[in-house]
């Protein structure tokens, strides 16, 4: 397996950037994921590390080694397409046989190969079907055999779960992770889905509009996005954003709530500046002592909690997670607290996150370590 | 909540494997409308009978009027087809009696002294029939290999004017054929291309290159390109890309390019008929040219078409599987 990095990647389509200047660096056995809405650029990124796209500039390097302009065929890397690109007219036996078989190797060598990955899969029963007749899944499992058996240095996949039924893509998702896991293969991962990126990858790589966002742990992702995208793309509901104005010790919010700015904070805004709170519905408490207030605007059953709509006035609907066996009237005022340590602050104007002036990491209630040196994240950010 | 088995289907089946299942009404329908496609089919088929029937009649019942139905089938059509003729003179009447009851004689020769003639040699329809295959098969070929290249080119490279190309490409057939005849004539007696196979040959491929490069690009248009993909990143280059993944998946496509690409050159009239003369001259030019020796031979004409029509037939049938199935099936998910 091997270290891949991207120098200053960039790829323009005209006039238009696909992607902007982009440096990332997956170090050997890591699950990286690329992650965004359709269009961000994280599949054109995916394509020009495996060549299938060329780049307008930067550099490509696989092991240390220059690939920007190889042909894809000599970069040995494996990409698993979203709909598997099963060759139509080979049987199973010959789509898995087919990398090797590029490569001359004896019969010997390639009967071996596919046993192990055949067993390592469990779809010795498939070998000679057609993978026109095949369940989505085990298709899936074929494609990956095809990517494994050749021993690659890297893999990509592009939404590979993406044309699964639900329950079926979370048990795949397990799969692959074991899988990718067990070989301690270098992996770039696309997806959409920000529940995959979550549960899968090692980092998160976070696009939109063609630019890198944030690339960090998922937890980092999670509870300290750089900016208000990552914010809100990241969670289902994402953070709850609510705009508001600072001004000695207290942070004033729409509908007359008041939110004292937690212990850290006071050195990173300054009075009579706009700021925007961002909090987790599941940092945000429901108690009749509360300090912020709203309006049930609607309740959704989750099964084990309930998640509260609360307007706080103006547009302000924020997502309170509560306790499944109370009941909340429409239109009841409800007051709740925010969990201080998880409270986060956004610069309105330039969108991006605020960090607490304070040198020392600490532990948040919730037992994560939060990091207070990390950087705001720029256009070309360097993760080294 | 009342069951499927309960209620039933709301709207009668109307196809199903299970004759009880279906109702009286769609059955009596669907009786209707196999028999109007019955009908419709003979009605079609009455010129093919025709030719079928003269073909097999002798001269006094090809001219018959009413015309016979039933008649004695003969292979006197396809003797005259085949051989040149002349009438047994008087003087050599025994000589040839003698050597048909020695049973010397061959069957052809049996049959052209049985209505008083002798053959003299072959006739020049063997040679325009193989002249036929010869031009039909090789411009085919010629059209699907360079329509293949082209097509395949135009639908996954970009290429400066990529679809002014396209367009010029399909242009070639807005003019009609007759309007370039007289000039193609001139260029083709200047150049020696004039009654030679080659010539043929040039012409037709050039002629079905458009249509062969148009719809190799659609064929290929429909091949999803992650295939290919996959073969480049399994460590195949291009061209063993094409091989080896979209020539298989395409054969569908080329099936069809051949056939039509075949009918074309294979029927092909008014060129051939201009640019050809003696050596190189195809089939379909010749066959009404047998009207004028010796009266209208028209079991003769109608076992020259039959022949004719065979190839064609024996070509479609066998690539019907291809022509039929799909492009793709089912490896993607669309």
């Amino acid at each position: 397996m091997a270290t891949i990095q991207l120098k200053q990647v960039e790829k323009r389509f005209g006039e238009a950037y696909a992607v902007k200047p982009l440096d990332l660096t997956i170090s050997d056995g890591e699950f990286i994921v690329l992650l965004g809405p359709s269009g961000c650029g994280k599949t054109t990124t995916l394509r020009m590390i495996s060549g299938l796209e060329t780049v307008t500039a930067g550099q490509i390097l696989l092991d240390d080694k220059n690939v920007t302009w190889l042909h894809p065929s000599a970069r040995d890397i494996a990409f698993v397409f979203q709909f598997y690109a099963l060759y139509p007219h080979m049987s199973v036996r010959d789509n898995i046989a087919f990398p090797l078989k590029a490569q001359g190797e004896t019969k010997e060598l390639i009967d071996e190969r596919l046993k192990l990955v055949v067993d390592l899969l469990r779809i010795g029963h498939l070998l000679n079907k057609r993978p026109g007749g095949l369940s989505g899944g085990d298709k899936q499992r074929v494609a990956l055999a095809r990517a494994l058996v050749r021993r690659p240095a890297a893999f990509l996949m592009d939404e590979p779960l993406g044309a699964l039924d639900a329950d079926l893509r979370e048990s795949m998702r397990a799969e692959i992770r074991e899988l990718q896991l067990r070989l301690k293969a270098t992996t770039v991962y696309v997806t959409h889905d920000q529940i995959e990126a979550m549960a899968m990858g090692d980092r998160i790589v976070v696009m939109s509009a063609a630019v890198v966002q944030q690339a960090d742990t998922p937890t980092q992702v999670y509870y300290n996005p750089a900016n208000l995208f990552v914010a809100k793309f990241i969670g289902s509901p994402g953070m709850n954003l609510v705009q508001g104005n600072y001004a000695e010790g207290i942070v004033r919010l729409p509908g007359d709530n008041q939110y004292p700015l937690p212990p850290g904070w006071q050195n990173s805004i300054t009075r009579g500046e706009n700021v925007i709170l961002g909090f987790r519905p599941e940092s945000a408490h429901v108690s009749p002592e509360g300090m912020l207030q709203g309006q049930v605007y609607a309740t959704h059953m989750h099964g084990s909690y309930t998640m509260l709509h609360l307007n706080m006035e103006g547009d302000n609907v924020v997502h309170v997670r509560a306790d499944r066996s109370q009941r909340y009237p429409i239109g009841a005022n409800i007051r709740f607290d925010v969990d201080a340590q998880m409270a986060r602050f956004f610069n309105p104007q330039n969108e991006t996150a605020l960090r607490q002036h304070q040198e020392q990491s600490r532990m948040t209630n919730d037992g994560l370590a939060v990091s207070n040196s990390q950087s705001s994240v720029s256009h070309s950010q360097s993760y080294e | 909540m009342a069951s499927f088995a309960e209620t039933g289907p709301r709207r009668p089946v109307v196809e199903s494997i299970r004759v009880d299942k279906v109702s009286p009404g769609a059955r009596t329908t669907g009786a209707v409308r196999a028999m109007v496609v019955v009908i419709v089919a003979l009605i079609m088929l009455i010129p093919i009978f025709v030719m079928l029937a003269t073909a097999f009649k002798s001269r006094p019942d090809v001219s018959a009027s009413p015309p016979k139905v039933f008649f004695q089938p003969t292979l006197e059509g396809f003797l005259y087809l085949f051989t040149d003729r002349a009438i047994i003179a008087p003087g050599r009447m025994a000589e040839f009696q003698a050597k048909a009851d020695a049973g010397a004689m061959g069957f052809l020769e049996r049959l052209a002294f049985d209505t008083g003639q002798e053959i003299t040699g072959p006739s020049a329809y063997v040679g325009r029939l193989t002249n036929s295959l010869i031009v039909a098969g090789v411009s085919t070929a010629l059209s699907v290999l360079l329509g293949t290249l082209a097509g395949y080119a135009f639908s996954r490279f970009n290429m400066p004017g990529k679809d002014d190309l396209l367009f010029f490409i399909l242009s070639t057939r807005m003019l009609p054929a007759v309007v370039v005849t007289i000039p193609l004539f001139l260029m083709y007696r200047q150049m020696g291309l004039y009654d030679t196979h080659l010539g043929l040959i040039l012409l037709y491929t050039v002629f079905n290159l458009s249509f062969a490069v148009w719809l190799m690009k659609g064929f290929f248009d429909e091949i999803p390109r992650e295939y290919e993909e996959a073969a480049l990143v399994d460590g195949y280059s291009r061209i063993q890309t094409f091989l080896k993944i979209v020539l298989p998946q395409s054969v569908s496509g080329i099936a069809a390019t051949t056939v039509f690409c075949l009918i074309f050159a294979w029927n092909e009239y008014a060129f051939a008929l201009m640019m050809t003369s003696e050596r190189a001259r195809t089939a379909p030019p010749s066959i009404p040219s047998m009207l004028g020796r010796g009266g209208i031979e028209w079991s003769a004409i109608a076992a020259g078409s039959l022949l004719f029509l065979i190839p064609v037939v024996i070509i479609t049938f066998a690539l019907r599987k291809y022509l039929l199935r799909g492009v793709t099936f089912g490896a993607i998910r669309q």
